[in-house]
């Protein structure tokens, strides 16, 4: 069940772009054909679910028990630039098919914040729809974090929520390269209007979870 | 003369090469923290200090990074800096570091800073590298301010605070739809009194 209050509160409630701003400048960069947003937005997927999982052992088994939370952003950071790198070199030898299809995009992630964004959030968040148990010095505590599972699907579902915006967006944006925009709308700021109403459609959802 | 060149970079990093309006770099802080004056004050001028740091130190070490390795070393350079800043700002301004939240971490991934480290720290001395940052840094910083000033006075009817009109506002400018409707006519806006249209 929390499973499936965590698909939509990711996708739909508070979508990554048009609700939380994070991950905006690819959305605007590479929106302007579904097929590059299609590419994208599945590597984006892959490279998140893998971070997440990383840095979340990397929080919870090195940074806390040694102390060292203050190197959270720096050691995110690095682990999220080295394992693009990796993956990069990993798709390259055992599938270059798949590595033409994502490998324009793959350095681009670095750089995104919404791979830093989602695994600072998951190991410092509270969110109100989990309810855990965890035990603390042999008592059972209800817990608002979520474990290891949960981090993973909500990482993979931030990004299908984030496939969703982009390519929904990039179908509008290939429609309106018919229309006549005024000079000075014309590229970001009819861009970022357009946004702006899609933005208005997603708040309807709000309110579900 | 020189001096006189040292002030066209901080007002080149304003009007010419600003960094929201004309360059589009940095989106994500930009329409995620303007939801006030003041938020986005408080924004630019945490970006700023970092970009001022991470251009200097960059600028005085680029020469002893071998080019393969550059970005890496860029980016650890950044997060440091961004580290120091985020724990300054939860010391002594513990209420906007709330609001922040998630973008103060993120200002190592904002494109603005690596792309000055990369565009002009790595090839400038370090004091032409402080003052490109303190231009971009500032060019960032007035448009952050301008468009948390446009939000808020549409959305809660207040300007830095300050209430001026009574009752609520149009909410849907403090929302999320609006970041992006008033960046994208503040652009256009940029544009026409730039001449760029």
């Amino acid at each position: 069940m929390e499973y499936i209050i965590i698909l939509i509160s990711a996708v739909f409630v508070n979508n990554v772009v048009l609700a939380q701003f994070l991950g905006i400048c690819p959305f605007l960069g590479v929106s302007k054909k579904v097929s590059t947003a299609v590419g994208m937005s599945a590597a984006v997927m892959f490279v998140m679910a893998l971070a997440t999982l990383v840095t979340y052992l990397l929080q919870n088994y090195v940074l806390v028990p040694l102390g060292l939370e203050f190197m959270q952003t720096i050691s995110f950071i690095l682990v999220i630039a080295g394992l693009v790198q990796m993956v990069e070199i990993i798709l390259k030898k055992i599938s270059p098919s798949l590595y033409q299809a994502l490998g324009i995009f793959l350095p681009l992630i670095t750089t995104n914040c919404v791979v830093l964004g989602v695994a600072i959030q998951v190991v410092s968040n509270e969110f109100g729809f989990i309810n855990n148990e965890v035990i603390v010095d042999g008592v059972a505590q209800v817990s608002h974090m979520m474990n290891l599972g949960q981090s993973v699907v909500f990482a993979v579902c931030t990004a299908i929520g984030y496939g969703v915006a982009l390519i929904l967006f990039s179908g509008i944006r290939e429609q309106m390269e018919l229309n006549g925009v005024p000079k000075a709308f014309e590229g970001v700021p009819i861009a970022l209007i357009a946004a702006g109403i899609m933005a208005m459609a997603f708040m309807g959802f709000s309110g579900i979870v | 003369m020189s001096r006189n060149s040292k002030l066209g970079l901080i007002i080149d990093g304003i009007i010419k090469n600003n960094p929201t309006f004309v360059l589009v770099l940095g989106m994500c802080p930009t329409l995620g923290t303007t939801t006030s004056a003041i938020n986005g004050l408080g924004m630019g001028v945490a970006t700023m200090c970092v970009l001022i740091l991470s251009n200097m130190a960059i600028s005085a070490v680029a020469r002893f990074i071998p080019d393969k390795v550059r970005i890496p070393c860029y980016i650890v350079i950044i997060a440091t800096f961004v580290t120091v800043v985020q724990f300054l700002l939860q010391a002594y301004v513990p209420s906007l570091y709330e609001t922040l939240g998630l973008f103060i971490p993120l200002i190592v991934v904002n494109c603005i800073v690596l792309g000055r480290a990369e565009a002009f720290a790595n090839k400038n001395s370090v004091i032409d590298s402080a003052c490109d940052g303190l231009g971009v840094g500032l060019g960032f910083t007035i448009a952050l301010t301008l468009i948390g000033l446009v939000r808020e006075v549409l959305g809660s009817g207040s300007a830095f605070g300050f209430k001026f009109i009574q009752g609520d506002g149009m909410l849907a400018f403090v929302l999320a739809p609006g970041a992006f409707l008033v960046l994208g006519y503040l652009m256009v806006l940029f544009r026409k009194i730039t001449k760029k249209a």
